[in-house]
C-alpha cells in the first residue's frame, strides 16, 4: 500500500465529506420543497454553475475511459474532443428556452416538462422511466473510476468485501450528504474536485512531456495507423462516419441525461446559463489534454513497466492514466490526482442520483402512486429513492463484472437519445401529439436495442448498407433518425383522422426569456 | 422584465455563427490527416483543439448579439 498517497487521499476526502454535510446550510431554503433539496433552489450564480455543469459532465469515468481509448484504440478516442464542442452552441440555442418554462411552472424534470407540454402523463413516464433507467449504468460506473484509483493506492479491489470496503465506505459517505444536502453538496464539493481536477492534468500534461523530451516525441512513437481515422474505401464509410456520429449523437445524448437537465434548473436564470456555455469548454479542453494522455502512456510503455504491470493485468488500459501518476509522480502528488479522479466520481454520482430520485417523485410517484402527497412527502419520497438508486448502482459494481456496467452506459446512451423528440421539439414546437412522440420513441428504442444486441451489446456501431454503400455509424443516432420519421408519419395520420390532443398547460410567452 | 431587455430570439445569423465549431469538428474527412503539425502534434488533433476555445469564441459573440446588457441572471 502506497502510504503517503493514501493518507493525501484521505484527508481530501475527509475535507470533502464535512464540507458535503455543511453545505445544506449554504443558501439556505426550506429543504422540504423539492426543488430546495433537488435543485438548490434554482440560485446558483455564474460560477457556482460552472462548476456544478462542469463537474457534473466531466465524471471520473471520463478521465479514466477517454485516455484509455486513446491508449488502446488510437484516434478513435479523440470524439470526446468534438463531441464536446458540439455540445455547447447546441444547448446555447436549447437549454436557455427550457430553464424559462420549467420556471413558470416549477418543473423539476424534463418530464414534468412533457407531461405539461402535452398533456399526457403516459409519455412522461415513458421519458422518465428512460432517464432513470440510462442513468442506473452511469452512476454505477462513476463507481469504477473509484474502484480503479482505490486498487491504485494498492487496496487490493475486486477480491470480496474486504477489498471493496474503500468503495463501500466512499459510497455511505456519497449516499449520506447527498441524503441530508441535496444538490447543494455535489454543488459546493465540484468546486474542489475541478480544482483538483486542473491542478492534476495541467501538472501531468506539462511535466510529463517534458521528461519524454516533447510532444514531437511522443506523437513520433504512435503507429501511424493508431494516429488517424483509416480513410474511406470501397465505399464504406468505416471509422470516418463512425467517429461523426459517435461525436454528434454524444453530445445530444448529453444535454437529455437527467443529471445535466438537474445541473443546468438548477442556474439562476437563462443567461447565467448563456454566459455559462461560452465559458464550459475550457472543461472541453483539460478532456482534450488528458485524451492526449493516452498517447504519452502509450509513447511512455505504461504497461510494459515491471511494477505496473499487474495493475494493467487487472484494470487493462483503464489504468493508463492512474498508472501516468504513479510512474512519473511523487507519493504525495499521486495522492491528489487519485483524490481527484474519487470526488470527481461522487460529484456526478451524487447529481445523477438526485436526477433519478426528482425524475421517480415527481413523473412516477405523484404522477401514478400518491397524486395527493403533500410538498414535504414529495421531498422526502425523492430523499428515500436516492439511497435506493445509489445503493442498487453499489450492488449492482460489487457482484457484477465491470463490463456489464461498461454495456449498459452504452445501451443508455442509446435509450436516452430517444427522448429527444419529446423534449427539444416540444421546447419548439406544439406540432407533435403526444401517441406520435410515443410510437416514435418506442420504434427508436427497440430498433435501438436489436441493433446493439447484434454486437452482443460490446460496440455502438451499426453499419446501414445504403444504395451500395456501407455506413457505420453510431445505433443512437440511427434510432433517432427512425424515432423522428415514425413520428412525424404518425403525427400527420392522427392529425388527418382528428385525433389529436392539442392540450398545452404551457403558453407561447413562457419560453421567451 | 421590461421588454427591451428581453434576450433576441435567435435568427439565421446566430445559428450559422454557432453551427460553424460544429461543422468544423465533424467535417472528419477534411483533418483527418498528420500535416502539417504543430509543436509536433498531428493535424488531426490540433485542429479539434484548438476549435475548443474558438467555440467559446462564436458562443460569446451570439451572446453579444442576443442579450443586451442588462438584461439580468
Amino acid at each position: 500500500m502506497n502510504v503517503v498517497a493514501t493518507l493525501v487521499f484521505v484527508t481530501l476526502f475527509v475535507f470533502i465529506t464535512v464540507l458535503g454535510f455543511v453545505s445544506a446550510h449554504w443558501k439556505k431554503g426550506d429543504m422540504t420543497h423539492l426543488h430546495e433539496w433537488g435543485l438548490g433552489g434554482r440560485r446558483f450564480g455564474g460560477w457556482i454553475t460552472w462548476f456544478l455543469i462542469g463537474g457534473d459532465l466531466y465524471t471520473a469515468y471520463t478521465f479514466i475511459a477517454v485516455p484509455a481509448l486513446v491508449f488502446g484504440a488510437g484516434a478513435l478516442g479523440f470524439f470526446a474532443v468534438p463531441y464536446t464542442v458540439v455540445i455547447y452552441p447546441l444547448v446555447f440555442a436549447i437549454l436557455p428556452r427550457l430553464w424559462v418554462v420549467a420556471r413558470k411552472h416549477n418543473y423539476v424534470t424534463a418530464s414534468d416538462f412533457v407531461a405539461g407540454r402535452y398533456n399526457s402523463p403516459g409519455l412522461a413516464l415513458a421519458i422518465a422511466v428512460t432517464g432513470i433507467v440510462a442513468t442506473m449504468p452511469y452512476i454505477a460506473l462513476q463507481l469504477v473510476g473509484i474502484q480503479v484509483v482505490i486498487g491504485g493506492l494498492g487496496f487490493p479491489t475486486g477480491h470480496g468485501l474486504i477489498g471493496d470496503l474503500p468503495l463501500i465506505i466512499a459510497f455511505v459517505i456519497l449516499a449520506a450528504f447527498t441524503y441530508t444536502s441535496g444538490l447543494r453538496a455535489p454543488a459546493s464539493i465540484a468546486v474542489v474536485k475541478d480544482l483538483l481536477v486542473y491542478i492534476t492534468i495541467i501538472a501531468m500534461i506539462v511535466i510529463i512531456p517534458i521528461k519524454m523530451g516533447g510532444f514531437g516525441h511522443i506523437f513520433a512513437a504512435i503507429p501511424k495507423d493508431h494516429l488517424l481515422l483509416p480513410p474511406i474505401k470501397d465505399g464504406n464509410t468505416g471509422m470516418i462516419s463512425f467517429y461523426t456520429t459517435l461525436a454528434f449523437g454524444s453530445a445530444l445524448a448529453l444535454m437529455l441525461y437527467p443529471h445535466a437537465t438537474t445541473a443546468v434548473l438548477a442556474a439562476k436564470g437563462p443567461n447565467t446559463l448563456r454566459r455559462n456555455w461560452v465559458f464550459l469548454p475550457a472543461y472541453s479542453f483539460v478532456l482534450g489534454l488528458i485524451a492526449m494522455l493516452g498517447y504519452v502512456a502509450y509513447a511512455a510503455g505504461i504497461d510494459k513497466l515491471p511494477e505496473l504491470a499487474p495493475y494493467f493485468a487487472q484494470y487493462k488500459a483503464q489504468f493508463a492514466m492512474p498508472g501516468l501518476l504513479l510512474h512519473f509522480f511523487p507519493s504525495w502528488f499521486v495522492g491528489v490526482g487519485f483524490a481527484a479522479v474519487a470526488i470527481g466520481a461522487l460529484v456526478p454520482a451524487a447529481i445523477m442520483s438526485i436526477a433519478a430520485a426528482n425524475l421517480f417523485t415527481r413523473n412516477i410517484y405523484k404522477a401514478y402512486i400518491n397524486p395527493t402527497c403533500s410538498v414535504a412527502q414529495e421531498t422526502s419520497m425523492a430523499k428515500l429513492f436516492s439511497l435506493v438508486v445509489k445503493f442498487g448502482a453499489l450492488l449492482f459494481i460489487l457482484f457484477l463484472p465491470m463490463t456489464y456496467a461498461i454495456q449498459l452506459q452504452l445501451l443508455g446512451g442509446i435509450l436516452i437519445l430517444q427522448t429527444f423528440p419529446a423534449i427539444v421539439s416540444g421546447i419548439y414546437t406544439r406540432w407533435f401529439d403526444s401517441k406520435a412522440l410515443l410510437l416514435g420513441w418506442a420504434i427508436g428504442l427497440g430498433w435501438g436495442v436489436w441493433a446493439a444486441s447484434l454486437t452482443g451489446f460490446q460496440k455502438s456501431a451499426y453499419a446501414l448498407h445504403l444504395g451500395g454503400m456501407v455506413i457505420p455509424a453510431y445505433i443512437g443516432l440511427y434510432a433517432l433518425v427512425l424515432n423522428f420519421v415514425v413520428a412525424i408519419i404518425a403525427n400527420l395520420v392522427i392529425r388527418q383522422l382528428g385525433m389529436g390532443n392539442n392540450t398545452d398547460a404551457t403558453a407561447a410567452a413562457d419560453y421567451a426569456g | 422584465m421590461d421588454s427591451n431587455l428581453t434576450p433576441r430570439k435567435l435568427g439565421l445569423l446566430q445559428v450559422i455563427l454557432l453551427a460553424i465549431p460544429c461543422i468544423a469538428v465533424l467535417v472528419v474527412p477534411w483533418f483527418n490527416r498528420l500535416e502539417p503539425s504543430l509543436f509536433g502534434i498531428p493535424f488531426f488533433y490540433w485542429w479539434q483543439l484548438v476549435w475548443v476555445p474558438l467555440s467559446g469564441v462564436f458562443i460569446a459573440i451570439v451572446y453579444k448579439m442576443v442579450v443586451p446588457s442588462g438584461s439580468g441572471d
